[in-house]
């Protein structure tokens, strides 16, 4: 194998996975280490200024994260990166003298359509440099869907309230309770770029055998969900189905449960573990005593005059081709008849764009989304950008985050009539954490402690009133528990050939058998003959040459446990721990003269 | 300084032996030695050599003198019986064991100081009695715990750190060990684990005193241009005779050899070292061609490694004594008084 260019900004970019897994790259290890330190409101900005919302995504994030965590692969559980997140919102100080200052307007002006996370990213990232923005909004208040389909018990309004208006407090002027209803319309007001962020606001609908005439108690999801949160459903009957098995179906779920459903059920096509809700959504509906019934796939809703009596479900299993695709058939047992007076239907969201008018010039594929540049989300109306779950469809809030920082320094640049292709590469550095011997700047000793659990509020309680939120957060002993698991994937081994003597000593220490002195070959050969072959082909081997032996390093990234002790061990400090930091370059950044 | 211990996760696809262990549990405390030392990775090579022959931890006695390969039996197999006893006497203790039990496995772990200058005594006692264990020698040539005088096996002529030439000729232990009778001689080199492993699983599946004089550079003292025990030095003037694979009774018969190329060695437990030739041919079963060519080579300034030699079918001190097969402290009161009438019997005899 070549020699590992450890210059590039990517590859020990990777190597943090979890920074690697957000989005919008989070330096999650950089701020899990403040939070253990107590240093809560610094915590919170680095989140603050990398994914705009802490403290909503300290509670609802879809933490692509914590699968990717390092800690999952040699413990049993990663790290709990997103309530450390919580705990960074919940524990800091007033951080409001932290926050930027508008710079003098700059006389540009932009429309945000839609105030969901992507548009206030987009707000947040050009108002500090002088924009002037102006986001429009059909709701009351500033959030998105962020306000009208998680459920307050997750996602209290007074969090989003606080997040929310430090962007709008930057001198976003704002325009609630008005419904966009023509681009063309809103073209005309000479705005310098619109940005759309209004999300994908339409539930897909179950078209079967009985909906219309027993339309009266099947209501889908996420209309039913807005309808809760703004207060206008306070009750449900006792017998629920919810159909689907995403996290908008366990937001359904937990919300009936909340609302007087005693007997909720989620039926789901799929088996269990193939189910799109995260893992631990689903964890949180079992527990609050919500079955949920797998390989049943809807064939019709029974009724009698007009009013439901249940659902039919046909049986089914999954099958796999020799391609690995899945194909549910029926057992060929007997339909099953499931009794219930209500029914949720939360089996997708979907884009509409009905007031975009498509004779403007904006091209829209055959999906009915539109033609955007993946990279810069510049549609085929230069001026009009797009963000969020609107632009490539629905994802989750994170990256909509991220989106609205990519269309942000895309808008940047089109005001400044720049290319949009020309983006700045993030900012990259590496710096020896080394204090003296055996002392180093992070607390190098690996915690044994197992994953914290969230305390909650009594579940007889919780269950009683939807708007009191069911997870306490973590406290100062048990955030700094948790944020000492994390393995510190960013302080990285960097190996210097020319001083390494060869002496097994990194080798002889390393706790998961990373590291090898070998004999070079191609990489699948070399992977095996690893002191402890390396089969995780997703996580890169370093390789060094240079030895006096003509022998390479390699060493297997693959569950390091950043504990250096190969560079303690070391006697001529070829090997050092050094933090890795990556910045993603937003809008405005510029090239820094060194 | 502090040592943080070692962290206790490990690769979840760790592979485990026979006896369901991992090779971490066969380490022991974290060594407080120099960053660096090649002693540590005589240690590592230990584990490893107990983890693949599926040794249980509580069948093996440690035993060690005083200096700083003296404290590794602290850094490897913490689940073993340890005695780490008085300058230069490890021979004599670990003698005194195994007579009292011959059950376990002995393994008796020294450095250059310790055997060559104030235990040279105990050393050759060892040998000649043919105590049966292994004795590893971690050979730095320097001392270490006292700043980096020269010790009894450092090279005429060659330098300490500070530039002061050696003039006095040099203890060769493997020479002194074929010549009181060790039934298992071998030198090794700490930095080449390949080499090192098999030599000590041979050495622990070996009936009689195995011998393996292990060179380990001092990172602190002792490796620098100069001196004949550094890194670089051994890298440059090794001259392997042969490669070692043990192969148990239990073990399939793995790779084929091409004819000529291998010597097969049968111990008396059974067990079968395969000895790969390199280069010249060599006899390890010849003890004064083994000590001709040690000459030889030294002589040209090469240091010989490998199995120098081996006899599968010596006998061990237990044999000579003609000792109770029993461990002592499981002889019963019956066996150890067997009554008047034995001992009339007895008189009787010698009347």
């Amino acid at each position: 194998m070549k020699p590992t260019n450890i210059g590039a900004p990517d590859y020990f970019h990777k190597v943090v996975d979890c920074q690697w897994a957000c989005p919008a790259h989070t330096p999650v290890p950089e701020y899990i280490r403040l939070v253990a330190a107590g240093r809560y409101s610094d915590a919170y900005m680095i989140n603050w200024e990398s994914n705009v919302f802490p403290g909503i995504l300290g509670r609802v994030c879809d933490r692509p994260c914590e699968p990717a965590c390092r800690r999952g692969r040699v413990d049993k559980e990663p790290v709990a990166i997103c309530r450390l997140k919580r705990v960074a919102a919940d524990l800091k100080d007033d951080i409001r003298p932290l926050l930027p200052v508008a710079k003098q307007t700059n006389g540009r002006r932009i429309a945000c359509i839609g105030a969901g996370p992507a548009s206030l990213t987009v707000a947040r990232d050009l108002a500090v440099m002088g924009y002037e923005i102006t986001v429009f909004d059909g709701g009351h208040s500033a959030g998105g869907m962020m306000r009208s389909q998680i459920p307050k018990f997750r996602l209290p309004d007074q969090v989003i309230d606080e997040e929310c208006d430090y962007i709008i407090g930057l001198g976003v002027k704002t325009r609630f309770n008005h419904w966009v209803t023509s681009l063309k319309a809103t073209l005309a007001e000479g705005w310098d770029a619109v940005f759309v962020g209004t999300g994908a606001p339409r539930g897909r609908d179950a078209d079967l055998p009985g909906r219309q005439e027993a339309a009266a108690q099947i209501h889908v999801g996420i209309d039913w969900l807005s309808k809760v949160a703004f207060g206008h459903v306070t009750s449900i009957s006792k017998r629920v189905i919810v159909l689907g098995g995403g996290n908008t179906a366990m937001d359904c779920c937990r919300s009936a449960r909340r609302l007087g459903g005693d007997d909720v059920k989620v039926v789901v096509r799929s088996g269990y573990d193939e189910m799109k809700a995260s893992p631990w959504e689903k964890e949180d509906a079992v527990h609050e005593g919500i079955p949920i019934l797998n390989f049943l796939v809807p064939k019709s809703f029974v009724h009698e005059q007009g009013k439901l009596t249940g659902v039919m479900f046909e049986k089914v299993h999954a099958e796999y081709d020799a391609k690995g695709r899945r194909s549910l058939l029926p057992t060929g047992e007997a339909d099953v008849l499931m009794e219930c007076d209500e029914v949720l239907v939360a089996i997708g969201q979907e884009n509409t764009f009905p007031w975009i008018e498509r004779d403007i010039g904006l091209d829209f594929d055959k999906w009915g989304m539109p033609v955007l540049d993946a990279k810069t989300l510049q549609s085929t109306l230069p001026k009009v950008f797009f963000g969020g779950d609107a632009a490539l469809g629905p994802k989750n809030i994170i990256t909509a985050v991220a989106q609205g920082h990519d269309a942000a320094i895309s808008i940047d640049l089109f005001c400044k009539g720049k290319n949009l292709q020309e983006r700045l590469p993030p900012l990259v550095n590496l710096v020896s954490q080394k204090m003296g011997i055996h002392e180093w700047s992070y607390d190098n000793q690996v915690s044994e402690e197992e994953r914290k659990k969230v305390p909650t509020k009594a579940l007889a309680s919780a269950l009683k009133d939807i708007k009191i939120e069911l997870e306490l957060g973590f406290d100062p002993h048990l955030a700094c528990a948790e944020a000492e698991r994390c393995l510190n994937c960013d302080i990285e081994t960097v190996f210097t050939a020319k001083t390494c003597i060869e002496c097994d000593a990194c080798v002889d220490i390393c706790p998961t058998e990373c590291i090898s002195f070998v004999d070079n070959g191609e990489e699948d050969d070399l992977r095996g003959r690893l002191k402890a072959p390396a089969t995780n082909r997703d996580q890169e081997i370093y390789v060094a040459d240079g030895l006096k032996t003509g022998r390479i390093m390699a060493k297997d990234e693959n569950i390091c446990l950043h504990c250096g002790m190969c560079a303690e061990r070391c006697p001529t400090g070829a090997w050092d721990m050094q933090k890795f930091l990556l910045k993603l370059a937003h809008a405005g950044a510029e090239v820094r003269r060194t | 300084m502090t040592y943080l211990s070692k962290p206790k996760l490990f690769r979840p696809d760790t592979p485990k032996n026979a006896l369901g262990y991992t090779r971490r549990d066969y380490e022991g405390a974290i060594s407080t030695l120099c960053a660096g030392c090649g002693h540590d990775s005589i240690s590592a090579a230990i584990v490893q050599a107990c983890f693949d022959l599926d040794i249980e931890p509580h069948r093996v006695a440690k035993l060690s003198g005083i200096g700083c390969s003296s404290k590794t039996p602290d850094y490897f197999l913490g689940n073993s019986h340890g005695f780490n006893s008085v300058h230069g006497r490890m021979p004599s203790v670990l003698t005194g064991a195994a007579l009292a039990n011959r059950d376990l496995i002995y393994l008796g772990v020294s450095g250059d100081g310790d055997s060559a200058s104030i235990g040279i005594g105990q050393f050759a006692h060892a040998m000649r009695r043919g105590v049966n264990m292994t004795y590893i020698v971690e050979n730095n040539g320097v001392y270490g715990l006292t700043k980096g005088q020269f010790s009894a096996t450092t090279d005429k002529g060659s330098k300490s750190k500070r530039g002061v030439v050696n003039n006095d000729s040099p203890i060769d232990l493997v020479a002194l060990a074929l010549q009181l009778g060790a039934s298992y001689v071998a030198r090794s080199f700490s930095g080449d684990k390949e080499q090192l492993i098999p030599l000590i699983k041979g050495a622990l599946h070996h009936r009689g005193p195995a011998f393996i004089d292990v060179i380990s550079p001092c990172v602190t003292f002792n490796n620098h241009p100069g001196s004949t025990k550094s890194y670089d030095y051994v890298r440059e003037h090794n001259e392997a005779v042969n490669r070692l694979d043990v192969i148990l009774p239990r073990d399939p018969i793995g790779a084929s050899y091409a004819p000529g190329s291998l010597r097969r060695i049968v111990q008396h437990d059974g067990s079968v070292l395969h000895l790969r030739k390199l280069g010249e041919d060599y006899d390890p079963s010849d003890r004064i061609g083994a000590m001709n060519h040690l000459q030889e080579r030294h002589a040209l300034g090469e240091i010989v490694t490998g199995l120098l030699y081996v006899d599968g079918s010596a006998e061990d001190m237990h044999r000579h004594l003609n000792t109770v097969e029993k461990p002592l402290n499981q002889l019963r009161d019956a066996y150890l008084c067997p009554g008047s009438k034995a001992l009339d019997a007895l008189n009787a005899s010698l009347r």
